[in-house]
């Protein structure tokens, strides 16, 4: 029924979806936590710059990191004076470029559970003795885990839908990116419509299932304080 | 009653401009970019009152939207097979003319492609090469055959990347992300992309010819602008414009 490209694309999206998530948990869990406990005054431009992948148009943002990325770009010029060359093209250009573009959609569910745990679990734990690294691993992140869970299913989510910055800086390259949003475009581009219809169905029925399931079995959140 | 004043006075306004200015939508494929751009500021300077809009994309896209109902006026396709399809489904409003003949060109931003043949696309420090998607960029089918004629398809297949219509594939080898490209020599003759690079032109005997064919979609049946606009095509000025930017007439 699928053809070999369509489960090829389908395990490359499943792959890079997978990859951004965990990147961005582990970079997007300090920057959430930051944004939620400081009185900086630069929390607001900070909080700006990490929501601007959600009002930049993709393509956008897919066509500022093909020239940053490039040989003439300062990314591409640090990339290639690592002698790893250029990332345009690359399954990791890929990943570089929708870690940028799903960041707010891991950081902003984070932002908004770490402050709703508030400052005074956090006070008690020092009460008791924990360390501030202690009591964030032991207090805050269960208390916020029904955030994280949402997070991660964004995060997810978001990227298994990316379309415009793999247009612009993908190359459509199977098997390292040509992903399912790409190749159902092909399928479409190219008049065959029958394979674009079975594959859309395969992502939104496995989508759906996915998201069925994590909602499901979603903790509720446990009151604090 | 106030408010009722002023709600009338500006419909008065706004529905009394102009009604005889027309309008008309132009899907045109991305290889026309400069030509295009360069033949509707020639037509509006006889037709100032009339609004001319092109949008460029590829061909195929267009196609596949046109049979989907989109509101263009008149399609320029890279590929005259579009619009001989169109005509036969009966969303033709003309006969389907023949524009162009297009040609495609080995272009590079970085190294001088005119010294190049497609032999030298095996070459080490070619790491990756540009040519539009070949399932449904016209362009890119013709780089195929290109290729495939020459045998080299399966030595060079591994450094290819795709570019979703020819403009976006001149924009990676412009960009250098990818060393050399096949891209139209419309493209690469226009002042912008050749300053910053030569071209060596594909033979045409490698490929099938890239006929390029316009018509008035059904939509604009009734536009008498599209008319204007589509016999204005054959006019001396045009085909001037045309050779200029590396369209063989047919």
């Amino acid at each position: 029924m699928l053809s070999d490209g369509d489960l090829q694309a389908i395990w490359l999206t499943l792959r890079l979806a997978g990859i951004v998530t965990l990147i961005l948990l582990l970079i997007g869990t300090p920057i959430a936590w930051w944004l939620a406990r400081t009185r900086a005054w630069w929390k607001g431009p900070v909080g700006a710059v990490v929501a601007l992948p959600l009002v930049l148009p993709p393509s956008v943002l897919g066509f500022y990191l093909l020239l940053a990325m490039g040989p003439n770009g300062p990314v591409g010029a640090f990339t290639q004076s690592l002698g790893i060359g250029t990332l345009p093209f690359t399954f990791w250009g890929l990943v570089v470029a929708s870690v940028f573009y799903s960041l707010p959609f891991m950081v902003q569910p984070l932002q908004t559970a770490f402050e709703a745990v508030g400052d005074r679990p956090l006070e008690v734990a020092a009460t008791l003795r924990a360390s501030p690294v202690d009591a964030f691993f032991t207090v805050a992140v269960p208390l916020a885990l029904p955030g994280f869970l949402s997070a991660s299913i964004l995060t997810f989510a978001h990227t298994v839908g990316e379309f415009g910055v793999v247009l612009m800086i993908g190359g459509n390259i199977p098997g390292q990116t040509r992903v399912a949003s790409v190749q159902i475009y092909d399928h479409v581009e190219g008049l065959e419509y029958m394979q674009a219809h079975q594959l859309s169905a395969v992502m939104l029925v496995f989508s759906f299932l996915v998201l069925l399931a994590l909602y499901a079995w979603r903790p509720s959140p446990k009151r604090g304080g | 009653m106030k408010f009722f004043n002023t709600l009338l006075f500006v419909s008065a306004i706004t529905l009394a401009l102009p009604v005889h200015a027309e309008k008309v939508t132009i899907a045109a494929a991305a290889d026309l970019k400069f030509a295009m751009d360069e033949i509707v500021t020639a037509f509006k300077k006889t037709n100032t009152s009339d609004e001319v809009e092109v949008i460029y994309g590829s061909s195929g896209k267009f196609n596949t939207q046109i049979q989907q109902g989109a509101p263009y006026d008149l399609y320029f396709s890279a590929d005259i097979a579009f619009p001989r399809g169109l005509a036969k489904a009966g969303l033709a409003a003309s006969e389907v003319k023949p524009y162009a003949v297009g040609r495609i060109v080995l272009w590079s931003a970085s190294m001088d492609a005119s010294k190049m043949t497609l032999e030298s696309l095996l070459d080490e420090k070619i790491i990756r090469i540009a040519i539009a998607n070949p399932k449904h960029a016209p362009y890119g089918k013709r780089a195929e055959e290109a290729l495939r004629s020459t045998n080299l398809w399966d030595k060079v297949e591994a450094k290819l990347v795709y570019g979703e219509n020819i403009a976006n594939t001149a924009q990676f080898v412009q960009t250098g992300n990818a060393q050399v490209g096949i891209i139209a020599l419309s493209l690469a003759v226009n002042p912008e992309l050749a300053s910053k690079g030569g071209y060596w032109l594909v033979p045409d005997k490698l490929h099938n010819p890239l006929e390029q064919g316009f018509i008035i979609t059904k939509r604009a049946e009734n536009n008498a602008l599209a008319k204007r606009f589509a016999d204005y095509m054959g006019s001396q000025s045009v085909r001037t414009v045309m050779t200029k930017y590396g369209f063989v007439l047919p």
